[in-house]
């Protein structure tokens, strides 16, 4: 699905990214790990075209794609999607018709015909179940005056309406209260099929009881540093990071 | 006065202007025109002009101001594209000129609705009573220069469903058009107008228009007002309302397009209990420029008055907002909102943004704000992010920025209507 090679990403002349390698398959959950700093956010920047990041060195193949020759928007066209660590609040703009437009821009982009106003209602009442994200939410404007788990359920809400290949979570779970938490986590799940994949930010272990990852990796220092099945989570809840970091900087 | 003075431009400028030929007020027409012979276009040192330069207007040559044959037209040509409503009446003038030819509909029942230069002199004697002419080089031009315009009386007790419309059009070349219009809402009635001026072939040509409109006792008047002459043409207008107690006067302005534009609304609320909403859109680019000045005079208590205007100016667009509240002594309970939002969306865009209270009462509730910036672009990012293109990103979301104004307009059809010259100007989808 997605093989990203030696990346490295800095800004403002300050590398973050000094040479991130991770493969992820088709059906897999990764959950990425790591303390404060270490460019676990940069790398969702990056995945998703922000332009105040310049890619240094390295490649991304996204299905077959050059990842980083595409904008923003293709990105999302092809298939990619970042649920935002802080989703932005846009006044006026009501959340039905962004969606709408997304939905029509990325049909359009794959030569598919705009979906009719039945069928997107249709789609928005059955998707927004799934985070059981009140209806009335989806004819406000996109995150105004939403709470902050209401937030972090209408960024699942957007996946879901999107049916991506592959999604990144930016520390979906931060701040939410364990309610919140499992809904945005059972909604990932319904969501995940054998033809796309999750890559799981976070900080804290908690979410990964909920949203089973095949790989966790801990990024530390720009890199991946150690990567292991899902236990090495607990290991790491239980003894925090300094014995990795003791480990890579010994290297 | 000093006989060596230089002839004031104003001299020169009226001098080829036809003096109006409707029965104005003897004493008014020569106030007019001692005005137009003692003073000279304001500069940008006169406090009310200080950020809109009319020097352009002061140099329009109007040594040419012949009669012309009116332009080949048809009522489908009206209907087409400039008729907002397909309902109610339809009034066309041409460089002020009525053109019965093109003008339809059926005269609702309980009012007096006809040119200026239908009325009489008993009709017309109640115009520019409450108009300051002092100092006010385009008011005194307009009385002295007054082409035609509509005399609209709505009797008391009446409801008038369908809006009347008044399309002006303007043609040719330097063509200094001096609009007139009179708006009587009496007791209990209630009516919705709309005012809209297209260029057709139009250059360096002057709208000059002036609305006297008064609102009786508990009238509801809504005025719906498009401008969209185009680009190399100028627009002074100026609506002096009188409003007396419990009555609503609403108006609704979009200017999307002109390269001069000056709004005058001076609202004066002499009644208890009233509500004035002024509401207002800009969409500008190129070199345009629009300015509105703006003053509500709360004479009485018991009233409120909420100012809402948005505007988007690209490339090296300028705009100007100047609104005026003022409180009087005994307006207690006033409530008075007023705001001014801007996004700019190049770096050469200006706006002047000059709200203003003056409150003399001591219990009143009055706020006002004004933001400038540009577009959030964490905010276009975001929606990039779900596949929206960087161009929809940017409309959708000044869309929903003017959007805050359109969604207070209550006649769809002129809403809709307003989209569509969005669209057709910037080529927004809305």
């Amino acid at each position: 699905m997605i093989t990203i090679k030696n990346l490295h990403a800095s800004i403002d002349g300050k590398e973050i990214l000094k040479g991130l390698n991770l493969e992820v398959k088709a059906g897999e959950v990764h959950a990425i790990m790591g303390p404060n700093g270490a460019g676990k956010s940069t790398l969702a920047s990056v995945l998703a075209g922000r332009e105040e990041y310049e890619i240094t060195e390295g490649s991304v193949d996204f299905d077959g794609q050059d990842l980083l020759e595409l904008s923003t928007e293709d990105r999302a066209r092809e298939g990619l999607f970042l649920a935002f660590q802080y989703p932005i609040e846009i006044p006026g703009v009501s959340n039905v018709n962004f969606l709408r437009t997304s939905l029509n821009e990325i049909r359009d982009y794959k030569g598919e015909e705009q979906i009719s106003a039945k069928d997107f209602m249709a789609l928005v009442r059955e998707k927004s179940a799934l985070v059981e994200l009140d209806a009335k939410l989806a004819s406000r404007s996109v995150n105004e005056g939403f709470s902050g788990g209401e937030k972090k359920r209408n960024e699942i809400f957007q996946m879901a309406m999107l049916n991506p290949k592959l999604s990144i979570l930016d520390e979906t779970d931060s701040g939410l209260d364990i309610d919140a938490l499992r809904i945005v986590a059972n909604g990932v799940n319904k969501l995940k099929t054998a033809e796309n994949a999750t890559i799981v930010i976070t900080h804290y272990q908690r979410l990964l009881d909920y949203i089973v990852p095949d790989v966790v990796h801990v990024l530390y220092n720009g890199k991946i540093v150690k990567s292991g099945p899902k236990e090495l989570a607990l290991e790491l809840e239980e003894k925090g990071y300094d014995w990795i970091k003791a480990e890579v900087d010994a290297q | 006065m000093n006989e060596l003075i230089q002839e004031s431009k104003v001299v020169s400028f009226v001098e080829h202007l036809p003096k109006t030929m409707l029965p104005f007020n003897n004493d008014l027409l020569s106030k007019a025109s001692d005005v137009l012979k003692s003073i000279d276009f304001p500069t940008t040192r006169s406090e009310a002009w200080k950020y809109t330069r009319v020097g352009r207007i002061a140099s329009i040559s109007t040594g040419n101001q012949v009669a012309r044959e009116g332009k080949n037209l048809s009522r489908e040509d009206i209907n087409s594209s400039y008729q907002v409503s397909k309902a109610g009446l339809t009034f066309v003038f041409e460089n002020g000129v009525f053109r019965s030819d093109l003008s339809s509909g059926e005269f609702p029942v309980g009012a007096t609705i006809k040119p200026l230069t239908g009325c009489d002199k008993e009709e017309l004697s109640i115009v520019g009573k409450s108009l300051q002419l002092d100092n006010e080089v385009f008011h005194a031009m307009n009385t002295a220069h007054a082409v035609d315009g509509m005399y609209i009386s709505i009797n008391d007790k009446t409801v008038i469903d369908a809006p009347i419309q008044l399309i002006h059009l303007i043609t040719g070349k330097n063509t200094i058009s001096n609009l007139r219009n009179f708006i009587q809402i009496g007791k209990f009635a209630k009516a919705e107008i709309m005012q809209s001026y297209f260029a057709l072939d139009a250059e360096t040509s002057l709208t000059n228009v002036i609305t006297e409109v008064n609102v009786a006792e508990n009238a509801h008047l809504t005025i719906n007002k498009l401008q969209y002459e185009a680009e190399g043409n100028y627009h002074i207008a100026t609506e002096q309302v009188d409003q007396a107690k419990d009555s609503t006067f609403t108006i609704n302005t979009m200017t999307l397009d002109g390269t001069l534009v000056r709004n005058n609304l001076n609202i004066e609320v002499n009644g208890v209990n009233c509500m004035t909403n002024l509401h207002g859109a800009y969409v500008l680019k190129s070199n345009q420029h629009v300015d509105n000045h703006t003053i509500v005079d709360h004479k009485q208590p018991h009233c409120e008055s909420n100012e809402l205007y948005k505007g988007v100016m690209d490339e090296k667009s300028t705009g100007v907002f100047n609104g005026k509240v003022f409180v009087r002594k005994d307006a207690q309970k006033i409530n008075a909102f007023q705001s001014n939002g801007n996004v700019l969306l190049s770096d050469d865009a200006t706006v002047d943004s000059k709200p203003e209270l003056e409150i003399y009462a001591d219990d009143v509730k009055c706020s006002h704000g004004s933001t400038t910036g540009q577009l959030d672009e964490e905010a276009v990012f975001y929606l990039r992010a779900r596949g929206i293109s960087e161009k929809s990103a940017r409309h959708l979301m000044v869309a929903a920025f003017i959007g805050d104004v359109l969604s207070k307009i209550e006649n769809d059809e002129f809403r809709d209507f307003t989209h569509t010259l969005l669209q057709e100007r910037f080529g927004w989808e809305f």
